[in-house]
Formats: structure tokens, sequence, C-alpha cells
């Protein structure tokens, strides 16, 4: 009876700890969140000569933040308000001083999980060039999934599919350095989707572009989150790139100080000019020759005009 | 003038030769070069040189692209031939002040720059025919034995790869950081060596500044995409033996063993 009692135990145990080890991804359905900022602080310690501490700046100040799955979310923000901060926890290449970042379920502090949180949450640079690491468009797209360690045949159809996805695979045999800057920044995406992640973050991916590669790199973005279904992170201080998004969280000092649709972001106008901020051109125009209502598009822009003549 | 310098520049062509496995075409050099060094008389050039023409023909590179490589070694086969020429004892030719030609002289001075030559374009012409990123699969997989004494074999041909792909952007910087200095006045075409040397360092110091910078978002970037070494990495383009990869090396063996038996 004894020994019936003790085996019980010990398989009781057994599923307990191993409940406990599938835990450690804590995703459990219902829960939509992909990325999770629960009151999140970062330091830079910055450090003179012999090492002692010379001054902290704290770039994220107490910030919580859920990014829902599916979400096209823009980050706005001055220089220096810790948006690159933050996208930057978000790929597990910084971890927080205090608080914790979820990235689909996994802990970005825990070492073995970010080899999967990368997986799961890739990331576009802002300079094109220092982000290319092999001589051909297809083998730096093939550059995640062979970190990763996918088999041949799978990678080729990976790399193959990817570069379609971006519109490149002409060119997959061609050195990025003949591309624009536009093109690399497309190769750059397409070795993310290579690796199937579940978001992209982009951290100011269309800083060092020209308008017609910006707008290039924002149509795509659009595009995968409508027909893949991928949740973007657009890091940006560019308002224009901002007005199809899903929502706005406008930081400032590594803290939230405005959040909510577009809509109602550029509504309080003054609001966004005080934080350093300006208005997408055709809403401050609007705004100017006082039209009515927040307006957003070239569309929205010629009703509401059309409207104010009658 | 970087430009100029066709050694190592790949040459796009679908010959049987390109398309050899990179690891055939790397060891069959190394023992081309050591077939060079192994004898002191003309014949002794002469397998070897068959070998080449051999090559040069089924690789359909130019014979004047091989020759453009060539004109940059120019200055050292010149320097080459008077040391040989002038500071070699023997039987003297001609005299005239300090300088002496003598017989000996001349022959070791055709000898070497004969040698020289063979090296030059026996080894470039892996390079024309193989590109950069299979060299460096290859040589990763040829120096894999070598992990067990810890030599960092993966990484040291993640770096020449690296270094690969950004020789064309750091040139370009170059360009750019040199443009913007003679925009304000500098110098850099006139006075002797030393002064154009010294006029380089305000060219070199930024950019020095500029590729740390690079170094460190591009590693950045590589751990951003699950880069974590070389352990349970997968390639694109693996590097397989085929037929022709065999017979070649099967030809190769028997290049050496001739050698062998040479006098």
């Amino acid at each position: 009876m004894a020994c019936i009692f003790l085996s019980m135990g010990l398989l009781l145990n057994c599923v307990y700890v191993n409940m406990e080890r599938s835990g450690k991804r804590r995703l459990f359905k219902g829960d939509k969140a992909l990325v999770r900022f629960e009151n999140v602080t970062f330091e830079y310690i910055r450090r003179d000569e012999e090492g002692n501490v010379d001054g902290i700046t704290t770039a994220l100040d107490d910030l919580s933040l859920h990014i829902r799955k599916g979400e096209f979310i823009a980050i706005l923000g001055s220089n220096g308000s810790g948006k690159s901060t933050l996208a930057r926890h978000i790929n597990a290449l910084l971890s927080p001083t205090k608080g914790k970042v979820l990235v689909a379920g996994y802990d970005t502090c825990n070492v073995d999980d970010q080899f999967k949180i990368r997986q799961s949450a890739g990331m576009v640079f802002q300079n094109p060039d220092n982000q290319i690491i092999a001589e051909t468009v297809e083998e730096d797209v093939a550059f995640g999934p062979e970190n990763m360690g996918i088999p041949v045949e799978e990678m080729t159809k990976r790399v193959d599919d990817s570069l379609k996805r971006v519109g490149l695979y002409k060119k997959r045999l061609e050195s990025p350095n003949r591309l624009s800057g536009g093109q690399k920044q497309k190769v750059a995406i397409a070795g993310i989707l290579a690796m199937k992640p579940e978001c992209i973050i982009f951290d100011e991916p269309t800083a060092m572009l020209d308008p017609v590669g910006r707008r290039m790199i924002i149509e795509t973005a659009h595009e995968l989150n409508k027909k893949d279904g991928i949740t973007i992170v657009l890091i940006t201080h560019n308002m224009e790139e901002t007005v199809g998004a899903d929502r706005i969280v406008v930081i400032e000092k590594g803290k939230i100080v405005m959040e909510g649709t577009p809509r109602q972001v550029f509504s309080k106008g003054e609001e966004l000019k005080s934080l350093g901020m300006e208005l997408p051109v055709i809403t401050e125009l609007a705004q100017r020759i006082g039209l009515e209502g927040c307006v957003l598009t070239r569309e929205e822009f010629v009703k509401a005009f059309e409207r104010a003549q009658d | 003038m970087i430009r100029d310098i066709t050694i190592g520049q790949y040459y796009p062509s679908e010959s049987v030769i390109h398309r050899l496995d990179a690891r055939v075409k790397f060891i069959g050099t190394i023992a081309y070069i050591i077939s060079l060094f192994l004898f002191d008389t003309f014949w002794g050039f002469l397998p070897a040189f068959v070998w080449l023409t051999v090559i040069i023909v089924l690789s359909g590179v130019p014979v004047r692209y091989i020759a453009k490589g060539l004109k940059a070694m120019l200055f050292l086969m010149i320097f080459l031939i008077l040391f040989n020429i002038f500071l070699t004892p023997g039987e003297v030719l001609a005299e005239w002040w300090i300088f002496k030609i003598t017989d000996n002289g001349l022959i070791n001075a055709a000898f070497m720059v004969l040698r020289l030559m063979l090296l030059v374009v026996g080894s470039g012409m892996m390079t024309y025919t193989t590109t950069p990123s299979q060299l460096t699969a290859g040589m990763e997989s040829l120096f894999k034995p070598l992990g067990i004494f810890k030599v960092p074999v993966h990484e040291v041909a993640m770096m020449m790869s690296i270094a690969l792909r950004f020789i064309p952007i750091l040139l370009e910087e170059a360009d750019k950081i040199m443009k913007a200095q003679q925009a304000r006045g500098a110098d850099f075409e006139s006075g002797n060596i030393l002064k154009r040397a010294k006029a380089l360092i305000p060219v070199l110091v930024p950019l020095f500044v500029s590729a740390f910078r690079r170094a460190g978002e591009l590693a950045e970037a590589m751990e951003a995409r699950c880069y974590h070494g070389g352990k349970g990495r997968t390639k694109l383009h693996p590097l397989k033996f085929a037929k022709r990869d065999y017979v070649s090396l099967i030809l190769l063996i028997g290049f050496v063993v001739g050698m062998g038996f040479m006098p």
C-alpha cells in the first residue's frame, strides 16, 4: 500500500515538475498580448576611466505596454526619448534593469529562451548596410535560418518564398552593394521573414532612405501586417509613417505620454508640439485652413474640403 | 587605383574549373605552390607550367585578364631582377663602377622571376574561378579538424567573409571622407611619399571610428538574427563532392606522384 502511495507521489511529482518546465512559456489561451512590458525600467550606466559610476541615464522609466497579436503599433518619440531602447528590449538585445519583458510568453531575461524570442521577434535596423552580412542577397536572407539550423531543402524554400514576398527574387544572386537603400532594407525584411517570426520590429527603418524607399518599406510593413498577420512595431519620428497604424504610443523620457489611434493622438496637436513633434503635413494644413475634424489622409482632406465649401 | 588589382577578383563563368569544389581547388593550389619550390632547375617548372596552361584553357579566363593581375607585381619583379643580377657572386660578364653582372646572377634572376610569375598566376587562378563565399566555406570545411586544437575555424571563416563584404563599403567611405577633406582644402596629391602618408592620417582616423561603429551595429544585427557561433549551424549551399571533383582529385594525386619521380 505504502509502495503504491509512494509511486503515485513520485508520478505526481514528475507531472508537477514537467508542468513547471512547460510553464516557462506563460502564454495561455485568451492572452492576446504578444509582447508585455511590465513596469520596465532600464538604466544606462556611464562609467569613467576607473570604472566608477559617472552618471545614470534612465532610458525607460517604469513603463508598461502590451502589444496585441496582429497589431500594427507605431512608437513615436523625439531623439533620446527611449524608443530605440524599447525596441531592443523586445528582441532581447537588452534586458530590463527592473521589471519584466515577456515576448510570446518567454521572459527576455532568461538566456535559454533568447533564441526563441529572437526567432519570433525579428528586427530591422536603421542602417541598411550594417545589417547585411553575406555577399549575395540569397545568402544574406539565409543567415537567420542557417543560425537556426534549418535543413537545406526547407531553407531554400523559405529563402525563395521570402524573397518573392518582398519582390526581390530576381536579384537573389546579386551583391547587396548593388541595391538601393530601400531594396537593402527589403533584403533585411526578407531575412527576418525567412525565420517565420510572429512580430517584426522596425527601428527607424526609413531614416536613411529617400522618399521612394520610405514609401516602399512602410507599404511592405502594412502588407505583412494585413496579409500575413504579422505583428508590426514601427519605431519612428516621422509622423506621416504612423498614419496607417492601429495604435500610436508616444514616448518621452522613457514614459508613455500619449496613447491611442492616430486620430486620437493627432487631434491633440498642441500637446504633440510641446513634446517637440509635428503633426503630419496634411493634418497640419487642414487645421490651419480651418477644416473640421482631424484629417489624416489625402482622401479625407478632399472630403473635408468639399464639405467646407458647401 | 585599387580597382586595377585583379588578383583575387572573381571572373564569372560557367566552366568546369568554376564548378569544381572549392576544397579541391584549394588543395590543388597548395600542391602546385609546393611543387614550385621543390626544384631548382628550369626543367622542374615544366610540369607546373603544363598543369597551369591546362587549367587556364579549361577555365576560360582570358589571358589578358590574368596579365593584368601580373602587372600589379611589376614593381616587385623589377626589384627581384635587379637584386639577383647584381648581388649574385659568379663569373663576371660585365662591370661598371661597383656593379657587377655575373652569369649566375642572370640565371638566378630569370629563375626567380619565372617562379614568381607561376606563383602569382597559379594562385590567381584559384581566386578567379572561386567566389569568396565558396572559398571561405571550403577553407572552413578543410580546416575543421583544427577545431580539436581549439582553433576558432568557423569564427575566422566568418570574419573573412564579413571582411570581404565590407571592403567595397569601406572603400566608398574612405573616398567620401577624402572628398569631404579635399573640399576643405586638404591636399593628398603633392609632396613626397612621407608627406602624402602624413596627409592620410586625418582620413584614417574617421575611417577607423566609423568602422568600429559599423562593427558594433553589425554584431547587434547578427545577434538579433540568432547568431551564436558555428554550433548547430546549417548552410544554404553546402559543399558537396560531385563526380568531377573525385576525377580532378585523382588527377591531382597523379600529378603529385608524378612529380616525385622527376629527376
